[in-house]
């Protein structure tokens, strides 16, 4: 497992994403609440490219006790959505919000002073 | 450019450039040596919307041109083509619809179209894929008939005169009839059947009421067998349609809606002997999953057997004649890998299915789908992708190892 130099995390701001290539893979790198997030770029869908979508808040119905519908409504949780066909995946995870056994390769984000390293 | 996200959040992205979104299909193409394989794609669309401003001078009748030209006039109050509800772009997840009006291209090349088809099919390995518009699949909803012919009337034209000229003969159609008007039908085989790029014609199939085995359309079935061209059945949904408007969620009315136009008018063509009566005319449905193909075949087959009485023109069981037909793959459900092999085996697929992108719209497919199936036969593999629609559209191999497949797997006619 090697460390690779991604970029100083003074320039990532919250919210920004990179995509680098690894070897044979693409790994996305995602700045979301101040920590860093890498997963691999290959929808596991179709190969679509996984992190270079819209990131988006996650949706969940409200129910009443009485088990009747408050709607729809975003949660604080934040996912990613390949663009090809809408698979969303868990930021925090990699996770496909449904099917959590659909889960996408992660990588671990090593932060020494400003610089950032993805470890592949 | 700025996308809209949660709470109207606005996210800035870059501007669309197909060949780029679709990096990871084109490295599939080189990794599975999709250039070696003729692949036919027998349904993508383009959006004729924004090129109604060429096409809507096609239009013969002059006081329905002018409606159709005020209509898109700045300050109009128009609504030329029926347009249904739903959310094909999942909100802005689906980031080629908010993004495609950002796309670069050449203003010198070819039609804008032809230039984004080139993008797509290079990427994803297809040789010829069969152009469809989008927003005239809901054509049949237009409350009047001479509305539908003078626009499907006006698309065949540009299409045929403008479009895919341009397109050094990678794209081809099957032209949208306008149904509600059986004369009107056979007007357009006539004229438009010996063409370049033509196919075979199409039906959309959402429609309030057809018949597809009323007398008066048999002209129109023998005209097109005369020529040795293709039908086909092209569904879509119709969120608006009685039946779906239980369904609170576009999902529901998407997922049955596309499934259900099909099944409707499949079941009547196969009950009322149309296989028997045009058995030369290749007859595709297109855009319907697979997944209702072995359903009606074990419904319609079990209901045959104890009605016989009202089919009497069968020779042999429903299925069969379903059998006889073809199928487009897309959007293939492969959620139950040992159905999905139940559902091949049901309908033949190694005859009778063809592979489709449906690109660009939201649920499309790669050839990859289909390559990559773990039960299929290499033979299968290249009858879906192009070789069975080789035989049925005549189009040729594009380089020597296509040619070589297409004899090796027993798919190749010279044109
Ligand atoms: S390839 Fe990612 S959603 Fe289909």
């Amino acid at each position: 497992m090697a460390e690779q130099f991604i970029g100083k995390a003074s320039e990532f701001k919250d919210g920004d994403r990179q995509i680098v290539r690894i070897g044979e893979d693409e790994i996305g790198i995602f700045r979301h609440e101040g920590e860093f997030y890498a997963y691999s770029n290959f929808c596991l869908h179709q190969g679509g490219p996984a992190c270079e979508g819209l990131t988006i808040a996650n949706v969940e119905e409200r129910l009443r006790p009485d088990k009747t519908s408050m709607g729809l409504h975003f949660t604080n949780d934040m996912n990613f959505v390949c663009p090809w066909h809408g698979y969303e995946y868990d930021m925090k995870t990699g996770c496909h919000v449904k099917d959590k056994s659909v889960r996408l390769r992660k990588y671990d984000v090593v932060t020494k002073g400003n610089d950032v390293y993805v470890v592949a | 450019m700025d996308l809209i996200a949660d709470r109207g959040r606005r996210v800035q992205v870059e501007e669309l450039n197909t060949t780029k979104l679709l990096a990871h299909a084109a490295k599939q193409t080189r990794d599975k040596k999709f250039d070696d394989v003729l692949v036919v794609d027998v349904d993508a669309h383009h959006y004729e919307n924004e090129s109604f401003g060429e096409i809507l001078p096609y239009m013969e009748n002059d006081v329905l041109k002018q409606l159709a030209l005020a209509s898109r006039a700045k300050g109009g109050r128009g609504n030329v083509a029926p347009s249904g509800f739903g959310y094909q772009d999942m909100g802005g997840r689906v980031t080629r619809y908010p993004l495609r009006s950002s796309e670069k291209t050449d203003e010198k090349g070819p039609h804008r179209d032809i230039q984004l088809g080139n993008r797509w099919m290079d990427a994803m390995g297809v040789d010829y894929s069969c152009l469809f518009p989008t927003g005239m699949l809901s054509i049949g909803l237009h409350p009047q008939k001479e509305m539908e012919v003078e626009l499907c009337w006006a698309y065949n034209r540009w299409v045929t005169e403008k479009a895919l000229p341009e397109s050094g003969g990678r794209l081809f159609t099957m032209l949208s009839l306008p149904f509600s008007d059986p004369d009107a039908c056979l007007r357009h085989v006539e004229t438009f059947g010996d063409r370049k790029g033509v196919g075979g014609f199409m039906v959309t199939t959402v429609r309030p009421k057809m018949g597809v085995y009323d007398n008066a359309y048999m002209k129109v079935y023998r005209a097109i067998e005369e020529r040795g061209l293709v039908l086909s059945f092209h569904s879509g949904p119709s969120w608006g349609d009685h039946t779906f408007q239980s369904c609170n969620r576009f999902l529901s009315a998407h997922a049955l809606g596309f499934s259900w136009y099909n099944i409707l008018h499949c079941t009547n063509w196969v009950v009322n002997g149309m296989g028997e009566r045009f058995p030369k005319m290749p007859v595709i449905w297109i855009e319907s999953g697979l997944s209702w193909i072995p359903f009606v075949m074990q419904r319609i087959d079990h209901e045959y057997m104890l009605r016989p009485s009202e089919c009497p023109l069968l020779k042999k069981k429903p299925s069969d004649y379903m059998r006889d037909m073809y199928y487009s793959v897309q959007p293939m459900e492969i959620q139950d890998m040992g159905a999905l092999e139940t559902t091949f085996r049901m309908m033949d697929a190694e005859n009778s299915l063809l592979y489709a992108s449906d690109y660009p719209h939201w649920d499309f497919d790669l050839p990859s789908t289909i390559w990559d199936l773990p039960f299929l036969t290499d033979k299968a593999r290249h009858n879906i992708l192009g070789g069975t629609a080789h035989k049925l559209f005549k189009l040729p191999p594009r380089n020597e190892a296509q040619k070589a497949n297409l004899i090796k797997y027993g798919n190749y006619t010279a044109a």
